[in-house]
């Protein structure tokens, strides 16, 4: 009992932050001189209808906090206006998140899969060569911008031509099996991919060495050894459980990183996913567009850290215990 | 000062501070080392390679360096302009010339990393764009870490409601992926404004970003320093609330300030060159490493121009140096990583 009621406490918590965070959104894009309806306008392809709905949904002609209210009304009815190619933007936007999400769970898991046991390996054999190769290699990871080792990765593709340029499917796409679907989404994805990977895994690998440096310096692990545990049930059962919670925290921060870190992948990849769609809605001031994917992209960042929450509440007992602590 | 002696006991850390600071010097004196100007552009040398620099002669024997200029040339096989070098004349590279350090005789071009497509010199673009990747992340720590210190100790200070309050607000300001956020305050910028003002307009953006995470951790210490016997003398005392926080609880938090500067330009580095290459940042004519590298996004300038990429491998050097510092400055001061190590 005491978990769900912990769960539907942390989940009403959300619903404040996400006001918070529209209200913010809201007025930062407001505050910009550029008429929200402009492109549609223009848009020779868009009926006065559609205007005037735009017009009615947003109440452009009312004082901002009136426009406020009725933008939220109409988020949380799930319509986001029409973009200013006329689409609606929650088509475009069901289109898009999937694609981002399956890129960055991808990374997530790859990254914890790989990045774990070297931060364990290297505590474990703390100070010698390959610890610190370890540590040469991260900082290289740490500091190579994104999009810079992105363009080095499509120079390798074009050049020994192993990899597809761009996108996420072929141009032939639908005609092929189920199978060859796969494998054709596989292959567009290694390469960003790869770029998200080596840029988290290095701060991945380092925090979970030193969390595991810690731990193996407290007391209840020297107590371990002193009662004679082999050297394996010491790691596994006594320093690793208690190493690793501080890791599921930052499963939230990491999503974040992943959200802004493949915005510029996407780009650079012309991978369809929410990062390239909010770039290119930015840059053709599509109001509505901006807006919507903003939100969706701190839901995205909320219920990760949200999960996060959860997981580290099952593997942790002391959080169980103390429900809610003072931070 | 006894930081600097243990930072210079550290290998690797002696050479990032090294690297770091000729960095900032060949930065301070870009105007002098540059061989062309800021505003420099010759239009008949788009993409011309870099020029080759001899110092052995035809006769093989060691001579002064000299280059020869490129002469544009169209190859109707490949359908291309291709580069060739004039053979004919010489030209001898002259030190202290017009006021720089270098340059090449009259009617001479030289090149050291090729130009871009308007056909600018890369190499003096370089030492300019650096001025203003190299500086954008340590000023907008200027405009961060006040506003980061004074929220985060108000709200840990007072606590109750008001802490509730503000914390709630940074946690929303935290929670719009940074990237997405940037872009966007970035795009509503009122287009036709002077360089100087978009400069210190994207510093501004790029705090506004930094500034939530940072409160948040001195909100915390300031919550465990707070309650320390030294403060509640100074109540008793009577000092007011707003100089406990600045002249003694603040102090406390100058360590971790430091380590957190250390570690966050780099971000500053990578935020200002991302913004850039896509276009949001610094616009052109202004040169800084992100624009520098949007020209690495056609896929004919990587392959066949590859000296066109220079600004992404200073980049890295950049933020490589500053994090093992900033790593180093951490162990020094922070006694708890200190065991560790």
């Amino acid at each position: 009992m005491e978990f769900f009621r912990y769960i539907s406490k942390r989940i009403l918590q959300v619903i404040p932050l996400l006001i918070i965070v529209s209200i913010i959104s809201f007025f930062i894009i407001r505050l910009s001189p550029v008429d929200p309806l402009a492109e549609l306008r223009l848009n020779p392809s868009i009926s006065q209808e559609t205007l005037d709905k735009e017009m009615k949904r947003l109440n452009l002609d009312k004082p901002i906090y009136i426009q406020y209210i009725s933008w939220a009304k109409s988020f949380i009815k799930g319509d986001l206006g029409y973009t200013s190619a006329g689409e609606k933007v929650s088509v475009k936007l069901k289109e898009r998140i999937p694609n981002t999400l399956l890129l960055t769970v991808i990374v997530i898991f790859m990254t914890w899969a790989v990045g774990l046991p070297l931060g364990i390996l290297a505590a474990v054999h703390k100070e010698t060569a390959f610890d610190r190769m370890l540590t040469v290699i991260s900082s290289i990871g740490m500091a190579i911008p994104s999009f810079f080792f992105a363009i080095l990765l499509l120079i390798f593709a074009v050049k020994t031509g192993w990899f597809p340029v761009g996108g996420l499917t072929s141009w032939n796409f639908s005609e092929m099996s189920f199978g060859g679907k796969i494998l054709d989404i596989s292959k567009h994805l290694v390469l960003p991919v790869i770029v998200l990977f080596t840029i988290s895994l290095s701060g991945l690998q380092r925090q979970m060495r030193a969390n595991m440096l810690e731990v193996l310096d407290s007391d209840y692990v020297k107590f371990a050894r002193a009662k004679g545990l082999s050297e394996g049930k010491v790691l596994f059962k006594h320093a690793l459980r208690n190493a690793i919670n501080p890791m599921i925290t930052l499963l939230g921060f990491e999503f974040a990183g992943l959200l802004s870190g493949a915005a510029l992948t996407e780009y650079v990849f012309q991978y369809p996913g929410l990062g390239r769609l909010i770039l290119e809605a930015v840059m053709k001031s599509d109001i509505n567009l901006v807006m919507a994917s903003l939100m969706m992209g701190t839901i995205m960042l909320i219920l990760g850290n949200l999960i996060a929450d959860i997981l580290l509440m099952i593997t942790d007992p002391r959080v169980r215990g103390g429900a809610n602590g003072s931070d | 000062m006894e930081v600097i002696k243990k930072i210079f006991r550290d290998k690797f850390a002696r050479t990032a501070f090294i690297i770091l600071f000729l960095l900032y010097l060949i930065i301070l004196f870009a105007d002098f080392i540059a061989p062309y100007s800021n505003t420099y552009s010759n239009r008949d040398m788009a993409y011309a390679p870099p020029s080759k620099i001899y110092t052995i002669n035809e006769c093989g024997k060691i001579s002064w360096p000299y280059t020869y200029n490129y002469v544009r040339e169209y190859n109707p096989v490949l359908m291309q302009t291709v580069f060739k070098q004039d053979r004919s004349q010489k030209y001898y590279i002259k030190p202290f010339k017009n006021g720089h350090l270098f340059g090449v005789e009259e009617g001479g071009q030289v090149y050291l990393l090729g130009t871009d497509i308007n056909g600018r010199d890369v190499f003096s673009r370089l030492l300019f764009g650096g001025r203003i990747s190299m500086t954008v992340g340590f000023l907008a720590l200027l405009v961060v870490f006040p506003i980061g210190l004074l929220y985060g100790g108000i709200s840990g200070y007072f606590g109750g409601i008001v802490d509730t309050l503000m914390m709630r607000f940074a946690e929303a300001v935290m929670a719009i992926p940074s990237f997405y956020l940037l872009i966007i305050l970035a795009a509503i910028l009122p287009s036709g404004m002077t360089s100087v003002q978009r400069f210190a307009l994207i510093v501004i953006i790029l705090a506004l970003i930094g500034w939530a995470g940072f409160a948040r951790v001195v909100r915390g210490m300031v919550l465990s320093i707070k309650n320390e016997e030294f403060v509640q003398a100074e109540k008793t005392m009577g000092a007011s609330n707003l100089r406990i926080i600045l002249r003694h609880i603040l102090p406390q938090t100058t360590s971790y300030v430091i380590i957190a500067m250390t570690l966050s330009v780099p971000s500053y580095i990578l935020a200002e060159s991302g913004l850039s290459f896509l276009g949001l940042g610094i616009q052109q004519p202004d040169a800084s490493w992100g624009n520098m590298l949007k020209e690495a996004q056609e896929f004919t300038n990587i392959l066949y121009r590859p000296w066109l990429l220079t600004p992404g491998v200073l980049i890295f050097i950049a933020v490589l140096s500053f994090n093992i510092l900033g790593d180093a400055i951490r162990d020094i001061l922070d006694p708890k990583s200190q065991k560790r190590i």
